[in-house]
This record gives structure tokens, sequence and C-alpha cells, in this order.
């Protein structure tokens, strides 16, 4: 006969002194844990419920200009450091951590319209309505805590006069030259007070300039005749130049595919297209009421932030058709800037109400140093929340977000027209001849054409 | 060769790990979905081998077994001469509490296995650490007391006494009298609801939430008086043996049983489940005991004799008991079917009332009619525990966290379904689309009965003529068939329609309009 029967003893099971870590025995046979699925899917349940009850995205405001913020620009060798300019001409350099003004120049006559900062991170670049390009030293990184704002730099580097207002200024991912917009696109050098080349592509204003993260040489701009324009440096004229029904309000580059870029437009809806391909939009973006006046990527390139003319700022994902996720304040007016930090876990918007504001890019998430069990844990509820989030109920709370009256019944308006309008087109291929009237895609629908 | 063993070894472990089968990917025509999909389920394959290959760190303890050399048969070892093969501290699980005046004795133990508690049926209450084997706190009731059980920890438990059931603490203090489960006879504790199930002496199922003292469910079985009352730990469906030979599983959200076997040609005396799920043992007045397969609804095995008490241990031993006598089976390795592993017999005259095995040890806990008595019975309990699911060993602290977290892990009610795997899956559209003729009549049916048999208000003076009150009773009746009939006109007018839309769709689109509705 043999014979063994479990036995454990108390020593093995149990720490010897009290300062010791007690000791776990794992085992991890299913038949132990009766309906895992079912607890699980309470787990995710209940995480997405704390996602609610933590979703406080709104940090702060920074409050210093006296006019509306117009244009703002990072600060690419500096996470805390972010420039901003508004419809007097103030320029203010802010620390974000404290919230603070770090330094401020006497800025432009007019409105500052553009802000951009050179690669190496030392130069800020302006241009405004009163038809000047101005050079700025950027304080140290290291002093800026040192710096107040009596001695900053008051004078700027180069003050360079041009014959037309701008709209728009953006600096090179690599290299010294820059690219301002107005009644024509101008190539600047540095240190030349005239621009080194320009482009002009029809009468139009163009309003917007953004250079491709990937490939130096080369810009997108949308102009005010509802175009989208690509240009490269190394040609002496525009490369193509795609025209939409509504005006294109700005463009953000995809860091992380410098192909793609996404175009804030006028009628409510982003659009994301591959350059290469510009005959089809790759995605469109829908979810605002208004129009949509700012973009910019997160430098993850999985998401960008927008800002609209209906008060709200909505992030998005890169190939998602709706936001993840929308901010709102009762304060806040016309969002006419947004940014994402250079470390995509911010978004700052500038709006008409004078103010910038700091926002949590995932609105629940926890701040500050985090524990390893702690990410632990917030790891594993992420990823149950992914596993069920297709279920109603963990999806309903995920998808539900509290927005204010007026941009909920102007959603639903927008649902409603765009119902009607849509029934009203198949009653009209209905009694139409069979093949007269294609059905055009939403993707398509809104390119009028696309030049060479 | 032993390289070979191991690695077909692992193929079994894995396929423990791997919870069913994978999904298959072919039908899909979704690439992008496909892809996604092939990529989880690699995932899967990765973490039950990883989970297989660490079985060899973590789980370190053997498990028990009971082997017989030569003609030996293992069913004739007796307990003496296992007492003497094995290690001090194993004898100690074995003993014999002679208690005569208040049996006979029913147990129960915490999911951990460390703590019992028993109750004798005239009314001694007792809890027991069995590492120290002492008692933690006894006391007398001084009425019957015909079942009990542990709730979420060893802190608490509920007896089913003479007419309500109480909820105790450890220290012996009553904290809850349920008034509205009755007189019960069976209770058992559903752990991951914390839902306190009960059946009393009219056959009334009652669910409450011992959270919150909400009644969650009270249904009428319809069958009779049952004290046969088991929960299915795998789903958490509880189910009832009547004196029918029928047994009828239930769920705390609906008032129709889930499932009605006619098990028995005579009382259903004991139900048991095993672990993973599949397999039931019923016992029944009959003399036979029959093993059930719950995915198919079919006896498996069908063997004689009587049972009081059935219990499934954690590794799939079968403990039936009756009279004095303990048959323990096993199911053979080269076989499904159970047979015999061991016998004990108690001293002669002994009612056994309840044997329990106790979780994550080699033991079967025995109540019976002169006290308590607890037997080694070789390879029936995990050896191998999980800190985080129930540990032998745990500290206050850990005790107080868990509990924390079981409270936030406590399952709806609703979650009690027949297969809780089906939790997050799509439903089959085609199935969404219509209830079944026969589903239908089931509930047609189920709602009439439920209008003859509800409760009639008692009307003043003249209002309750046995005549007004049948008018009445019919008037319920045709209430409860209306819905059914209105569903039943919808469907031939929403067919019609359609027969209409066909007919029209095959016009040009300019005449449709004028398609009139009666040509139809």
């Amino acid at each position: 006969m043999r014979v063994k029967v479990i036995s454990r003893s108390a020593d093995e099971f149990t720490r010897e002194r009290s300062n010791d870590l007690q000791r776990v025995s794992r085992n991890y046979d299913p038949n132990l844990r009766t309906q895992e699925k079912a607890v699980e899917y309470v787990r995710a349940l209940n995480a997405a419920k704390l996602d609610k009850v933590f979703a406080r995205p709104f940090i702060g405001a920074m409050d210093g200009h006296i006019d509306a913020i117009s244009c703002m620009a990072k600060n690419p060798s500096h996470l805390k450091g972010l420039f901003s300019g508004s419809m007097d001409g103030d320029i203010r350099l802010w620390d974000i951590a404290s919230r603070k003004t770090v330094c401020q120049y006497p800025g432009h006559q007019g409105a500052v319209r553009g802000l951009t900062v050179s690669t190496d991170g030392r130069v800020l670049v302006s241009c405004g309505s009163d038809c000047t390009v101005r050079l700025w030293r950027v304080p140290l990184a290291s002093g800026i805590e040192s710096i107040d704002s009596s001695d900053s730099a008051d004078k700027s580097l180069a003050s360079y006069v041009w014959k037309n207002a701008f709209w728009a200024v953006d600096h090179q991912w690599e290299g010294n030259h820059f690219a301002t917009a107005g009644a024509q696109v101008d190539i600047w050098d540095h240190n030349r007070s005239v621009p080194v080349n320009s482009f002009e592509w029809g009468n139009d204003t163009v309003i917007s300039v953004r250079f491709n993260p990937g490939e130096p040489n080369i810009l997108a701009t949308s102009g005010s005749d509802r175009s989208i324009t690509l240009y490269d440096l190394r040609t002496s004229s525009p490369a193509r130049k795609l025209i939409m029904r509504t005006k294109t309000n700005s463009i953000a580059w995809n860091p992380m595919e410098p192909m793609n870029f996404t175009a804030a437009n006028e009628n409510c809806n982003c659009y994301s297209f591959d350059a290469r391909k510009l005959e089809e939009a790759k995605c469109v973006h829908k979810d605002h009421v208004s129009a949509v006046l700012d973009i910019d990527y997160s430098p993850t390139g999985r998401e960008f932030v927008t800002g609209s003319y209906d008060r709200t700022v909505r992030i998005f994902q890169y190939n998602g058709g709706h936001s993840r996720e929308i901010y709102h304040t009762k304060r806040m007016q016309r969002v006419f800037c947004v940014k994402f930090s250079c470390d995509a876990s911010y978004v700052i918007s500038g709006s008409d109400d004078t103010n910038l504001r700091l926002w949590k890019a995932k609105a629940s998430e926890q701040l500050g140093v985090i524990l390893p069990r702690e990410r632990k844990k917030h790891e594993y509820m992420e990823a149950v929340k992914n596993r069920y989030k297709h279920l109603p109920e963990v999806k309903r709370i995920l998808r539900h977000r509290h927005l204010p009256k007026p941009i909920y019944k102007a959603g639903l308006l927008r649902r409603t027209m765009a119902d009607a309008e849509k029934r009203k087109e198949d009653r009209r291929r209905a009694h139409s001849a069979p093949g007269s009237m294609m059905r055009k895609s939403v993707r398509k629908n809104r390119i009028i054409q696309e030049i060479e | 060769m032993e390289i070979q063993d191991i690695s077909d070894d692992i193929d079994v472990k894995v396929k423990k790990y791997q919870r069913g089968e994978s999904a298959d990917l072919e039908a899909l025509k979704d690439k992008k979905l496909k892809g996604q999909l092939a990529n989880r389920e690699d995932l899967y394959k990765k973490s039950a081998n990883a989970a297989a290959k660490a079985e060899k760190w973590l789980m370190q303890t053997e498990g028990g077994r009971l082997e017989s050399e030569g003609f030996e048969k293992t069913w004739r070892f007796s307990q003496q001469s296992i007492a003497q093969e094995v290690d001090v501290a194993s004898r100690k699980n074995q003993f014999d509490i002679v208690l005569p005046d208040l049996g006979p004795y029913t147990i129960d133990y915490t999911s951990s296995g460390r703590y019992m508690v028993t109750a004798g049926c005239k009314g001694h209450l007792a809890i027991m650490d069995l590492h120290t084997m002492k008692p933690i706190k006894d006391f007398q009731v001084r009425e019957t007391v015909r079942d009990v059980v542990f709730l979420h920890n060893e802190l608490f438990f509920a007896a089913a006494q003479k007419k309500y059931t109480y909820i105790y603490n450890n220290a012996g203090t009553e904290l809850h009298c349920l008034k509205e489960h009755g007189a019960v006879l069976k209770l058992q504790f559903l752990k991951n609801h914390f839902l306190l199930s009960s059946i009393n002496k009219f056959g009334h199922l009652h669910y409450q939430d011992i959270t919150t003292g909400q009644m969650v469910g009270n249904y009428r079985s319809g069958l009779g008086r049952s004290d046969v009352l088991q929960v299915n730990p795998y789903n958490s469906v509880v189910t009832s043996g009547h004196s029918g030979g029928t047994i009828s599983m239930w769920k705390p959200t609906s008032a129709a049983s889930l499932v009605k076997m006619l098990c028995h040609r005579g009382p259903v005396t004991a139900i048991a489940f095993h672990p993973n799920g599949h397999l039931m043992a019923t016992a029944g007045m009959d003399k036979k005991l029959k093993i059930w397969d719950l995915r198919k609804y079919e006896a498996l095995q069908t063997l004689p004799g009587h049972a009081k008490s059935l219990d499934f241990s954690q590794k799939g031993l079968l403990a039936a008991s009756t009279g004095s006598f303990i048959q323990i089976l096993a199911n053979s390795s080269d076989s499904q079917n159970y047979d015999r592993y061991m016998i004990h017999t108690m001293v002669k005259g002994y009612q056994i009332q309840k044997s329990r095995f106790r979780p994550y040890e080699d033991v079967l806990g025995i109540g019976h009619s002169m006290g308590l008595s607890s037997i080694l019975v070789p390879g029936s309990g995990e050896p191998n525990f999980d800190s985080w699911v129930a540990n032998p060993f745990e500290t206050l602290k850990q005790r107080r966290e868990k509990e924390v977290r079981l409270l936030l892990d406590k399952l709806p009610p609703e979650s009690i379904i027949l297969d809780p795997t089906k939790i997050g899956t799509l439903r089959n559209p085609n199935k969404i689309q219509k209830a079944t003729k026969e589903e239908k009549e089931a509930e047609k049916a189920a709602a009439i009965a439920a209008a003859k048999s509800g409760p009639q208000k008692k009307k003043t003076k003249g209002r309750s003529k046995p005549s007004k009150v049948a008018k009445k009773k019919q008037e319920g009746v045709e209430k409860a068939k209306r819905p059914f009939a209105e569903e039943n006109k919808h469907e031939v007018v929403s067919k019609k329609k359609q027969k209409r839309i066909t007919e029209a769709n095959e016009l040009p689109k300019a005449l449709q309009p004028f398609v009139s509705r009666k040509s139809s």
C-alpha cells in the first residue's frame, strides 16, 4: 500500500518574522475560480464607472492675455514652455507646470496671427496682421525659472516688413527655413529680410501653413478659395491642389505617418488625407457642430485634438469617425487654437475669452508618480474594459458624455438635416433613370476636384 | 524518455488552462477582424502555455494518493492502516468527537477549509478552527437547527432554525433574523453573488442578498416539500430535489425553473455537483445513485445503493453516505466510470446526517447522530491553494482585504445562467428574432398559471362570493392571455404587409404608391 496525503506545515506558508512579506502561493486552475467571465464583466463595468468618477480633465486656466488667443506654439526643446499670441499683439511664454507667464514679448502692432519655434528651440518666429515677421530670442530652458518678465527680451532679434498681412507661419522640422502664409506663401530664411522664395496659385489668401514632419521640404497650406495645396520647396511651383466644398481652416500632419494629414474643415468635420492620394479622404471625423478652427496631432500620431467655434475641444482617434472625448466649460468661448503637449498627456486650448486652458488628454488618468502596483491595476482595468467594451452596458457608460444643451441640440439638428438630405437623395435616385445618379461616398462628396 | 513524458504532460496541462476550444476564424469574412482575433487567440495560447509551464514552480505540493500493490484493493484499507502510514500532522485530521445528546449534526466548511461550523439538530451550534483544533465558539439555541452554512468568510454563518433563519457571527451573537424565508429546511450560500438561498417547508425558494438584505427572488417550486438543495459551483444555479423524483434548477431572476429533470422513481435524497460543473450525482429512495452529464442532461452511470448525503471533492471523488456507511467513489484513470475507491463504516447505529469533503485537504468530515468524525481520504483535495482565492493561512489583514475585493467583484443576480461562458458573447442573430412556438406556448401557460394562482385580494362584504372570485380569476386569466393574442395579431398583420411590399416592389417605382391595400 502506498499512501500520501496532503500535509502542510504552517511554517511553510506563513512568514517567519513580522517584517517579512506574506508568503503567496498561486494556482491558476480555472476550476478554482468559478464564473470568471462574469467576474471579469463586473470588473469591466466597475472600471468603466470608475473612469467616469475620476474623469476630471480640466487642470487649470492660464490667465494673462487681454484679448482673444489667436495662436499658440510648442517649444520642441522644452516640455513646459508654450507660446501664445493674442489678437492685441501680445506674445507670452508660459510655464505649463506652474501655469504662469514666464516671459512677455512686446509683440506686434495688430493681431498676432502665427507663432512658431525653430528646430533648436532658440528662436521664436511670429507674424501678424501688421505685415511684419519678427524673430525673438527664446530664454534658455535652464533659465526659465529665473527670468522674470521685466528683463525679458523686449527687443526682437529681427523684424522683417513685407507687402501684405500674414495669416500663419510654420517652421521646418529640420532646417533653417520658415514659411508664412498671407496673400501668397513665402519661404524665409532666418537671416534674410526678404523671402527666399514665394509661391502663388490663384489669387486668394492662404490662411494656414504646415511643414511635413518627415520630409522637411514639403508643406501643405489651405486657402480661402477652399483649397488645400501641397508644395515642394525643391521645385519652383506648387505640387498639387485639392478644392473642397468648404474652407479648410487648419492642417496638421501626422508625425508618425508623415504622408497623412488631417484638415480641419469649416463644415464641422475633419478630413484625413493621404498626401499621395488626394481624390478621397481616408477618414471623415465627425462630431463638431460648428466650424473646426484648429487641429493638432499628438506626438504619438494615434490621436489629434481639435478646437471648434462651437466652444468645445474634442479629441479624435486618427482613424476614428467620432470623437473619443469632448471638453467644454461654461466659461470657455470660441476655441481658436489647440495644441497637444509634447509628451502627449495634456491638451492646451486657447479661446476667445482670453484664457489658455490646460486639459488632460485622458480625462481619468491619474497624475503624478504611480506606484508599480497601481500601474498594474490601471493596466488590468484598461484591459478588461477593452475586452468588454462592446457589451451594451459598458459601452453606454464609456460613451456617455454630458453635453451643453446648445451643442446637444445642434447635434440633433445636424443629424436630422443629414437624414433628410439622405432621404431626399434616395428619393431622387429612385425616381431618376437607373445609373444616372451615382452614389458618392462621404469621403469623396465634399471634394470638388484635384488639380495637378 | 522523461523529456517525452514531460512534453506529453504539458499538453494536458495546457488544455486545462485553455478554457475551451479556440474560435473558428476561417468562417470570418472580415479580414481585419480575423487578424485581430487571430492575435487574441495567439495571446490566449501563449498565456495558457505560460501557466502550464509555471505549474512546475508554482504548484510544488503534490496531491495525495492511495495506491494498491499486487492483489490489494484500495477499498480494503481501513482508516487505521492509513493512519499508520501517514505523518503525525495528518493523523490529527482523523478524529471523532462524541456529542451524543444534541445530534444528529450537520457541518459546513469555509471555502479555504480551515474553519468548520456544525449544528446539532437539537440546537447546538459550534465553529471550530481545524488548524489549531480548538473551538472558536459553541453555544446552544435551544431549538431545532436544520441546516447551517458559512457566509463569505468564517465570521458569519447562517442557521436554519425551527421557525426562522438566523445569521450569527463567530462570537455567537445573533445578527439578523430572516423571517421572510419561513421554516427553512436547507440553506445554500452563493459566494460570488452574496446570495443566501433557502428552501422552506412549503417548497418555496428564497434568494436574499446578504450585503443589502434585499430579497432578490421568492419563488414557489410547486413540487412540494423538499429538503435537498445544492448549488452548482460552476454556474451558481441552485438545484432542488423533490419527492416526485424530479430535480429542478433555479436562478434568482425567473419564476420558472431553468431545467426540470426526472431523475428517480422515488424521492430524491441527495444531489452533488462536480466542481467543473459537468457532472451531477443524484441519489434517490429507489436505491439508485446516478451520475449525470449536465451538458447533455443524460445519465452516464447508474449505481445501486441508497445515499443520504452526497459530495464531490475538489479532485472529483464522490462520497456517498447512508446509515453508518460511507462509500467513496472515484473515476478510474482508464475509464470515465465511477467505481469504489474507499469505504468506511462508522460504529453501528450511528446515523450519518451529512458528509463533506474539506477543501484543500484530504479529509472527509462527517456529521452524524453521535457527533462529528473526520476521516482521511487520500487524493480528494486540491493540493495547491491560491492565496487570492482561498487561503487557509489567511491573516487578519488579508481577510479584510479579501472581503473588500469580494464585495467589489460581487456579481449581479442576473449573471446566474446555465452556461456562464456565454457572458460577453453575441447571441446568434437568427435566434434573437423570434421565440419558438413552444417557448411562446410555455410562456403563455406560465402567465396563465401565475394569473390563476395569484393572491386574491380580500374584498369587502359580498365581494368575495365564490362566483365573484371565480369571475375575477377568469378576468385575470384573460388579461394574461391578451398580450400573446396581440402579438399574434401583429404577426399576421406584418405578414400581410410584407406580402404587399413584395408585390409592390415588382412594379416600377413610380406606380408603387398606387398599389391598393385591398388587392392583397
